[in-house]
């Protein structure tokens, strides 16, 4: 795709087979302050991934799970405590001023809810065009901009007669989509869409993810796509990261993840979400207990409280993330990682 | 129907708005069977929450139930008079709805709330309500119960608020439970947790469950039979397995083709053009012709009654026949 924001680092189609997006041990804490004493929240505990060009990288994990720390460490909304994010070979929590202003326009976010994220006093066009206020040198004249928002307007299945309309008067299939033109209307090279389709109905859902699919095509965005829906996350991503308690436990090509996952903690999670066709399935796994807090971090492996297969080795150490030997691009961080056949699970599904 | 507990039988709701009487419920039929669970299928603003409301008497006051019955135990409950319907909630007919924090009282303790069914419809004593409480409360798989019986709704986590209203719902194992929505709030490894507990406390209590709820995959799993309804008509009921497997309304296979499968990753997926009708503007004829891919002047014109498509089945369309 090409740019109108250049930082002029680097060339914008970027050496080949160079990830455009490089996290390395990223680790966040957030301070709580309880009486009297302070203690430390820990939402990320060393993130590391790569995101390239064109794919859309999927990320599930529960409540709490720091999927939203990380979406916003990447938008340069929280400042990481360790770790370092390479975007396109640059360190963007090194750059100033202008330099700054310039990256900014690359990273882009889709919201998941469309009623709250769109300001009810500004038309649609105006929000769209909202964007180009602060990253005041895209446009020399007012025709310009006026033709640009039609332009994404159409880009997204809306009319051009749409601009003149406040968000209250579309549906949360149709808001959302102005919220997607307006995360376009920067010319990003990633979107990150947190939750972008789990306030809408399903049949407006579709609609949603057949365009951002669409656009992915058409533009060569990338999008990091949060979601708890695996369904929907299995549906659209190339790769999947599972993360739990701040870390990424699993992560991979989409079908090795779905179909074979390595982590318990996958396994369960996978299991336990009611698919369409659940007759041919294998039993599902109920977890015992609660996800634990991340105020007091545990020895060893995040997942060891509720894993059926925790050994002292769990308690021990902390499980890396190891790549499958079958297969070099699927990683899961555990000691006794999911086999193939049979295995004892807890809880199996109750009789109807 | 052998074993049918609640009947509910052309059930209509209208509410009132500062623009007019809109119907948001239209003669809605099912009935529903012990040991068994029904599911009310459908999407945002479709009234299945509403009819769920109305069989259980808590329509909010701009509301009404505008005909038909509701039939429990051989009480019509929209008939009977409000001491006879309060005297049924609870021992008969109990609710579990989707958010657990403002369905409970935060400035009551769990243990207050959980032993206030005992107090007003067995007349126990303070002492004898709050063991019945504590031995509810581990039931519903509530860790150290005898403790936490005196701490409040903000001192627990979602999954265990849910347990909490789902205990205070079967407290007085009551023969229809209805759920509306009960695990939209919470995160899949927790929702298969409730809903594995909802199935153990309706085979133990040969109770019939309510299910409503906007998630397909959910109804596959969970639920015996469907009720498909779309803005405020039912438009498709069966055997979940029948009506999944060959869907006979339009809508129904519409929403199936809706959902993400893996086989066809990165595919576009079938889509529904448009959006449900504004409940103001209802056409005459079928609710769901500007949507569907088989209008025709028919459609326009006539509203399809449900009509038995095959024994058990029904489908509220004049050419489900070309459903495919």
């Amino acid at each position: 795709m090409t740019h109108t924001a250049d930082t002029g680092t680097v060339d914008p189609a970027g050496p080949a087979g160079e990830p455009l997006l490089q996290v390395r041990d990223l680790t966040k804490t957030f301070p709580i302050r309880s009486g009297g004493r302070t203690r430390r929240l820990r939402a990320l505990g060393g993130i590391s991934f790569d995101l390239r060009r064109g794919e859309t990288l999927g990320l599930v994990g529960e409540s709490g799970c720091g999927k939203s720390t990380l979406a916003r460490t990447l938008l340069m909304l929280e400042r990481p405590d360790s770790g370092t994010v390479r975007f396109d070979g640059v360190d963007p929590f090194t750059l100033r001023g202008a330099r700054l202003l310039q990256w900014r326009r690359r990273v882009q976010m889709v919201f998941q809810d469309p009623f709250a994220s769109l300001n009810a006093r500004m038309t649609a066009g105006d929000i769209v065009s909202e964007p180009w206020r602060t990253h005041k040198d895209l446009f020399r004249s007012a025709k310009e901009r006026s033709a640009r928002v039609r332009q994404l307007l159409g880009l997204v299945g809306l009319r051009a007669g749409d601009e003149n309309r406040y968000p209250q008067e579309f549906s949360g299939g149709q808001r959302q989509r102005i919220g997607i033109a307006r995360a376009l209307a920067l010319d990003p090279d990633v979107i990150v869409c947190d939750e972008p389709v789990s306030a809408l109905d399903l049949s407006v859902q579709a609609q949603v993810l057949n365009l951002l699919n669409d656009l992915q095509r058409q533009l060569g965005v990338s999008y990091l796509f949060i979601s708890h829906d695996l369904s929907v996350v299995r549906h659209v991503a190339d790769r999947v990261m599972v993360m739990y308690l701040g870390g990424i436990v699993e992560q991979g090509g989409t079908e090795a993840v779905f179909g074979r996952a390595l982590h318990p903690y996958s396994a369960a999670l996978m299991s336990a979400a009611p698919s369409l066709d659940s007759d041919g399935r294998s039993e599902q796994i109920i977890l015992k207990g609660e996800l634990p807090s991340p105020l007091s971090p545990l020895s060893g492996c995040r997942f060891r409280t509720r894993c059926w297969k925790a050994t002292d080795e769990c308690a021990a150490a902390s499980p890396e993330l190891t790549p499958d030997p079958d297969d070099d691009g699927h990683t899961a961080a555990c000691f006794h990682p999911m086999g193939e056949g049979a295995e004892p699970v807890p809880a199996g599904r109750g009789a109807r | 129907m052998t074993g049918t507990v609640l009947e509910v039988d052309g059930l209509s709701v209208d509410i009132r708005t500062p623009h007019g009487t809109v119907r948001a419920v239209d003669k809605v039929s099912f009935s529903a069977r012990r040991g068994r669970t029904l599911a009310l299928l459908g999407e945002s603003g479709c009234g299945k929450s509403m009819t769920a409301q109305a069989i259980v008497s808590l329509l909010d006051p701009t509301a009404e139930v505008a005909g038909g019955r509701v039939v429990l135990d051989g009480t019509d409950l929209v008939a009977a008079d409000e001491q006879t319907r309060r005297a049924m909630a609870g021992p008969e007919l109990a609710i579990v709805f989707q958010d657990a924090l403002t369905a409970l009282n935060p400035v009551y303790t769990v243990g207050t709330q959980l032993a206030e069914p005992f107090r007003i419809h067995r007349g126990l004593s303070r002492k004898q309500a709050r063991r019945e409480a504590v031995d509810l409360m581990a039931r519903v798989g509530i860790p150290e119960p005898e403790t936490r019986v005196d701490t409040y709704p903000h001192q627990f986590s979602g999954g265990m608020r849910q347990r909490l209203l789902i205990a205070i719902a079967v407290a007085l194992s009551p023969s229809v439970l209805l759920a509306d929505e009960p695990t939209t709030a919470l995160d899949v490894t927790v929702q298969a947790q409730i809903m594995h507990l909802l199935r153990e406390l309706r085979t133990e209590r040969d109770m019939s469950v309510v299910l409503i709820t906007h998630d397909l995959a959910l109804v596959a799993e969970q639920a015996d039979e469907v009720v498909v309804m779309y803005a405020g008509n039912v438009v498709e009921s069966g055997p979940v397995r029948e009506v999944f497997d060959r869907p006979r309304h339009p809508y129904t296979k519409g929403l199936l083709d809706s959902v993400p499968v893996h086989a066809a990753r990165g595919d576009d997926l079938k889509s529904i053009g448009g959006a449900p009708p504004d409940l103001h503007s209802i056409p005459s004829g079928c609710v769901y012709q500007d949507r569907c891919p088989l209008a025709r002047d028919l459609c326009r014109t006539c509203r399809p009654e449900p009509a038995e498509v095959a024994p058990g089945r029904t489908a509220a369309c004049h050419f489900s026949a070309e459903v495919k």
